[in-house]
C-alpha cells in the first residue's frame, strides 16, 4: 500500500498516519482542463505517484480519465495546474520530449512497418547505434514472448500479439512513465485475462511506473496498486483496490465498483463510527458511517449482496430485514437471489453453490440479516 | 456402410450423410439462386456489352480491317494478284482497272477510291476522279480491247511502279499500315520497315501527352495533398462545407468550367488584366491556346479525382498513430514523413493513376483552350474520326493508346501492387 498523500476534492482518501512518505515521483497539483473556459472536464485533480506505482484511473466514459492521461502525454493542454515528473515541470514540454511511452487501445502499430522496425522506431530516434537497437529490440521481444516475430508485420498478428506488440513498443526505450489507455478493451475476456497477469508480471519485474485508463473495474482493482476513481471531472476515492471494495468512501463508489444494494432510509442517530438508519422498508439498522454528517438526513445504506444472508434465526447477525422472495438466477459457481422489501427496493443476494445454498420459493418471506460491519451510511447520490 | 446404402434406396435419412434426394434438391436451390443472381445483374452485362465491349473491338477490329478497295475494285485486285512489284502490271491489269474505274464513275463512288489511294500515295485523289470522269462514256467493247493504252493516255501516272505499288497495299483487306502510321513507321520499297521520312508527328504526341498527364498529375497532388490534409483533419461542419466546394467543379458541365478558363485566360482576359493593373506585365501574356491552358484548365478539372481518394484515405487514418509517433519521441515533421505519409500512399497512388489515366485520353479541354500547342492524342484521334475521316488511323491510334494505358497500369501493379489502391 502507498502511503503517498492524496488530496483531491471533493473528497479524499484517508491517509494511513505514521507510514514514511515515499518520495512523489510523479505529482499533479490541482490540474483543471476545459476546452471552452466555460465546462470543466477535470476539476482540480491533485496525485502524488510513487516511482513504480501502477496506478489506475477509472470511471464511466466521459469521466475525465482520458483527458487526463492525454494532459500528461502532452497531446491536450492543461488549463491550469501542474504536472511534475521528479519535480521538474511537464506542462510546458512538448510531447516528444517527455519520455513517456504509451500503449493505445487500437495499439497504433504502424502498418508499414514489421515488429522490429516498430520496436526500433523510438530507439533509432534516439540515435542508439545499430547493434543496440537490434540487442533491445530481441530483449524486449523476448520479453513479450514474440522473439519470432521480428520480421511480421501488424497486420500478421493476432489480437494479443499486437498488443504484447504495442507494450513492448511503450517500454523499450526506457521511458519515465508508461501510460495505458484502455489497453485490453479490444480483446476477448480470456485474452483479456491472461493479459492482465502479464502485464502484471511485466510491471512487477521491470518496475516501470504505470497510469492505466479503464473503464473495466475488474482489471483496475486485480491490476493496479492504487485506483483513482473518476465521475464527473473529479476523483471520487484514490485507494488500494481492497480499500475501494471494501471501505468506499461515498455513494458512488459503493456503486460503482463492484455490486451493492442500495437501500434508502433517515439517519436516526449518529454514534461512535456507526450510525443507526430508519429504513424506508420500515427496520431500523445500524451501519458504519460513510459519509453522512448528521441525524435526521435521508441516507442510503449499501449492502454487498455476498454479505447478505438468508437465515431464519440468526443469532449473531446485528442487523436483519424482512423481504419476499421473486426470482432466483442460477449462475453456477453461485445463486443470485432477488428479493423485494416492503416499499419495494430490489435486493440482491449472492449465496455460494453448495450444500448451504438456501430452498426459497416465489412469494415466500424471508429474514435477510448482515453484519453491521458489512453496511455503510451514505449521502444519496 | 451396407446400411447406409440401403438407407439410401429407402430414401431413409443416416445421421451422417445426405440423402440423394436431400443432395438434388440442395443443389436445385443454389442453382436457383444463382438464376436470380444473373437475373439481377443480366440487364447492366447486356449494356456494358453492348455499349462498352462492343464499341471497343469494333475500333481494335477496324484499325486492321480495311476491306472498302476490296469491294470497289475486285476484278483490278484479282488481276494484280501475280504482279511482283516491280515495272507496270500487265496490260489485262490496267484494263480491268480501267472496267472498273468506269463502273465506279457511274456509280459515283470513284471519290472514296482517290480518297483511299491518296493515303497510301498523296496527289493520287484527283487523279482517280478526273480518269473515272473522262472514262464514264467509254464505249464497253473498246474499253475491254485497249483500256490499257486508254488509261496509259489520259494519264502516264498510271503506269508508274509506285502507283500500282500503293493499289496492292491498299486493296489488302486486313492491313497493318495504319498501325505503322501511327506509330510514324513506313513500309519500304523492299517490304521492311522504316522511320517514316516525312513528317513524325505521332510519337512526338503520344510523348507530349504522356508528359502533359504526368505534369498535372504532379500538379494535381501537390495542390490536393495539403487540401485533402486539411479537409480530413478539419471539425466535421467545416470538413462537410469545403467538402461541397470540392465537389461543386464536379457538378458543374466539363463545358462551362473549361469556358470559365477562356475567360480567364484569353488576351484580355481576368488575369491579364489584373497582372497589368498590378503592374507586372506592360502587355498580355498570350496563355490561351498554349500548353499551358491545358495544364492549368486541366489540373483544376481533375483536382477532386486526387483529392477524393485522398481524403477518404486520411480519414480513415486514427490519429493515435502520430500520436503513437511522437509519444515514442519523434518530432512532428519526422512522424509526418516516416509514419503518417506512408500511411496515404494508397490514396496517392488511387488519386495518381486516375487522373493521369484520364488525362493522358482527355479530349474537350485541350481542343478548347489548348491550340495547337495544347493538343493531345485525344485531339488527333477526332481529327481523323471527324475531318479526315481516316477511321482506321484514328482506331489504331485509340487502339495504342489503350495498349500504352495497359502497359502502364501493369507496370504500376508490378511497382505498387493494384491492392494498394484505395478508392473509398
Amino acid at each position: 500500500m502507498s502511503a503517498a498523500s492524496v488530496n483531491t476534492t471533493p473528497t479524499s482518501a484517508p491517509v494511513e498516519p505514521g507510514e514514511p512518505a515515499r518520495a512523489a515521483y510523479l505529482r499533479f497539483t490541482d490540474v483543471k482542463k476545459s476546452y471552452d473556459q466555460q465546462v470543466l472536464v477535470v476539476k482540480g485533480f491533485s496525485l502524488d505517484v510513487a516511482k513504480g506505482e501502477f496506478i489506475t484511473l477509472l470511471g464511466p466514459s466521459g469521466s475525465g480519465k482520458t483527458t487526463m492521461l492525454m494532459m500528461l502525454a502532452g497531446f491536450e493542454s492543461v488549463t491550469s495546474g501542474e504536472i511534475l515528473v521528479d519535480s521538474v515541470p511537464l506542462t510546458r514540454t512538448a510531447p516528444y520530449h517527455r519520455n513517456i511511452g504509451m500503449v493505445f487501445q487500437n495499439y497504433a502499430l504502424f502498418p508499414h512497418m514489421t515488429v522490429a522496425e516498430n520496436l526500433g522506431y523510438p530507439l533509432k530516434i534516439r540515435n542508439l547505434a545499430r547493434a543496440e537497437v537490434e540487442r533491445r529490440v530481441g530483449e524486449y521481444l523476448d520479453l513479450v514472448k514474440l522473439g519470432d516475430f521480428g520480421e511480421r508485420y501488424p497486420a500478421q498478428l493476432s489480437g494479443g500479439q499486437r498488443q504484447r506488440v504495442a507494450l513492448a513498443r511503450a517500454l523499450v526505450f526506457d521511458p519515465s512513465i508508461v501510460l495505458m489507455d484502455e489497453p485490453l478493451g479490444a480483446l476477448d475476456k480470456k485474452l483479456r485475462e491472461q493479459m492482465q497477469v502479464e502485464i502484471t508480471h511485466l510491471h512487477r519485474d521491470l518496475g516501470f511506473t504505470v497510469i492505466y485508463v479503464t473503464h473495466d473495474q475488474s482489471e483496475a482493482l486485480t491490476m493496479s496498486d492504487r485506483v483513482a476513481v473518476f465521475n464527473d471531472g473529479v476523483v471520487q476515492q484514490c485507494a488500494a483496490p481492497n480499500d475501494l471494495y471494501e471501505s468506499p468512501s461515498n455513494a458512488f463508489v459503493a456503486d460503482f465498483i463492484g455490486e451493492n444494494n442500495m437501500i434508502e432510509g433517515e439517519v436516526a442517530s449518529l454514534g461512535d463510527g456507526t450510525a443507526e438508519v430508519r429504513l424506508k422498508a420500515g427496520a431500523v439498522v445500524t451501519a458504519r458511517i460513510g459519509d453522512v454528517t448528521e441525524a435526521g438526513e435521508p441516507c442510503i445504506i449499501s449492502i454487498r449482496p455476498e454479505k447478505l444472508f438468508i437465515r431464519e434465526d440468526a443469532p449473531g447477525y446485528e442487523n436483519e430485514i424482512e423481504a419476499r422472495f421473486s426470482v432466483r438466477h442460477y449462475v453456477g459457481d453461485f445463486i443470485r437471489y432477488y428479493y423485494h422489501l416492503a416499499d419495494g427496493t430490489e435486493i440482491t443476494v449472492k449465496a455460494l453453490n453448495d450444500a448451504a445454498a438456501p430452498k426459497v420459493t416465489v412469494g415466500q418471506d424471508s429474514h435477510l440479516v448482515w453484519h453491521t460491519s458489512d453496511c455503510f451510511a451514505f449521502k444519496p447520490l | 456402410m451396407m446400411t447406409a446404402v440401403s438407407d439410401q434406396l429407402h430414401g431413409a435419412s443416416s445421421p451422417d450423410a445426405l440423402t440423394r434426394e436431400e443432395i438434388l434438391a440442395s443443389r436445385r436451390q443454389l442453382r436457383r439462386r444463382r438464376l436470380v443472381a444473373l437475373g439481377l445483374v443480366a440487364p447492366l452485362l447486356a449494356f456494358i456489352i453492348f455499349a462498352f465491349f462492343a464499341p471497343i473491338a469494333t475500333m481494335l477490329y477496324r484499325s486492321v480491317y480495311n476491306p472498302t478497295v476490296v469491294e470497289l475494285i475486285p476484278d483490278t485486285l484479282a488481276a494484280l494478284g501475280t504482279w511482283d512489284g516491280t515495272g507496270t502490271p500487265d496490260e489485262p491489269v490496267l484494263t480491268a482497272l480501267a472496267i472498273d474505274l468506269k463502273r465506279l464513275a457511274n456509280e459515283r463512288t470513284a471519290g472514296r477510291l482517290g480518297e483511299e489511294f491518296n493515303r497510301a500515295l498523296p496527289g493520287t485523289s484527283s487523279l482517280v476522279k478526273s480518269t473515272a470522269r473522262k472514262l464514264r462514256r467509254a464505249d464497253d467493247a473498246e474499253l475491254a480491247a485497249s483500256g490499257a493504252t486508254m488509261l496509259g493516255d489520259i494519264d502516264e501516272r498510271w503506269t508508274s511502279t509506285d502507283l500500282w505499288n500503293a493499289v496492292r497495299e491498299t486493296g489488302r483487306s486486313f492491313r497493318e499500315t495504319y498501325f505503322l502510321t501511327a506509330l510514324d513507321l513506313e513500309r519500304t520499297p523492299e517490304g521492311g520497315i522504316q522511320l517514316r521520312e516525312s513528317a513524325r508527328i505521332y510519337i512526338p504526341l503520344y510523348i507530349k501527352t504522356l508528359r502533359i498527364a504526368l505534369v498535372i498529375t504532379v500538379l494535381t497532388f501537390l495542390l490536393g495533398y495539403p487540401l485533402a490534409y486539411y479537409l480530413a483533419h478539419a471539425p466535421p461542419m467545416r470538413a462537410n462545407l469545403l467538402m461541397v466546394l470540392v465537389l461543386l467543379p464536379f457538378w458543374t458541365s466539363l463545358l462551362v468550367r473549361t469556358t470559365a478558363w477562356i475567360a480567364l485566360l484569353q488576351t484580355n482576359g481576368v488575369v491579364n488584366s489584373l497582372l497589368m493593373g498590378v503592374g507586372l506585365t506592360s502587355e498580355p501574356l498570350e496563355m490561351m491556346f498554349t500548353e499551358f491552358a491545358t495544364i492549368v484548365a486541366m489540373t483544376h478539372i481533375l483536382l477532386p479525382f486526387m483529392v477524393l481518394p485522398l481524403y477518404s484515405v486520411m480519414r480513415g487514418i486514427d490519429p493515435s498513430y502520430m500520436r503513437a509517433a511522437m509519444s515514442l519521441g519523434s518530432k512532428p515533421i519526422p512522424a509526418f514523413w516516416r509514419i503518417y505519409f506512408p500511411m496515404t500512399l494508397p490514396g496517392v497512388s488511387a488519386g495518381g493513376l486516375l487522373v493521369f489515366i484520364i488525362s493522358v485520353g482527355y479530349y474537350i479541354t485541350p481542343a478548347l483552350v489548348g491550340g495547337t500547342d495544347g493538343q493531345m492524342i485525344s485531339n488527333i484521334i477526332a481529327f481523323h474520326m471527324q475531318q479526315s475521316n481516316n477511321w482506321e488511323l484514328a482506331a489504331a491510334l485509340g487502339a495504342l493508346l489503350l495498349v500504352l494505358i495497359m502497359v502502364l497500369y501493369w507496370v504500376y501493379d508490378r511497382l505498387v501492387g493494384a491492392d494498394n489502391i484505395k478508392l473509398a
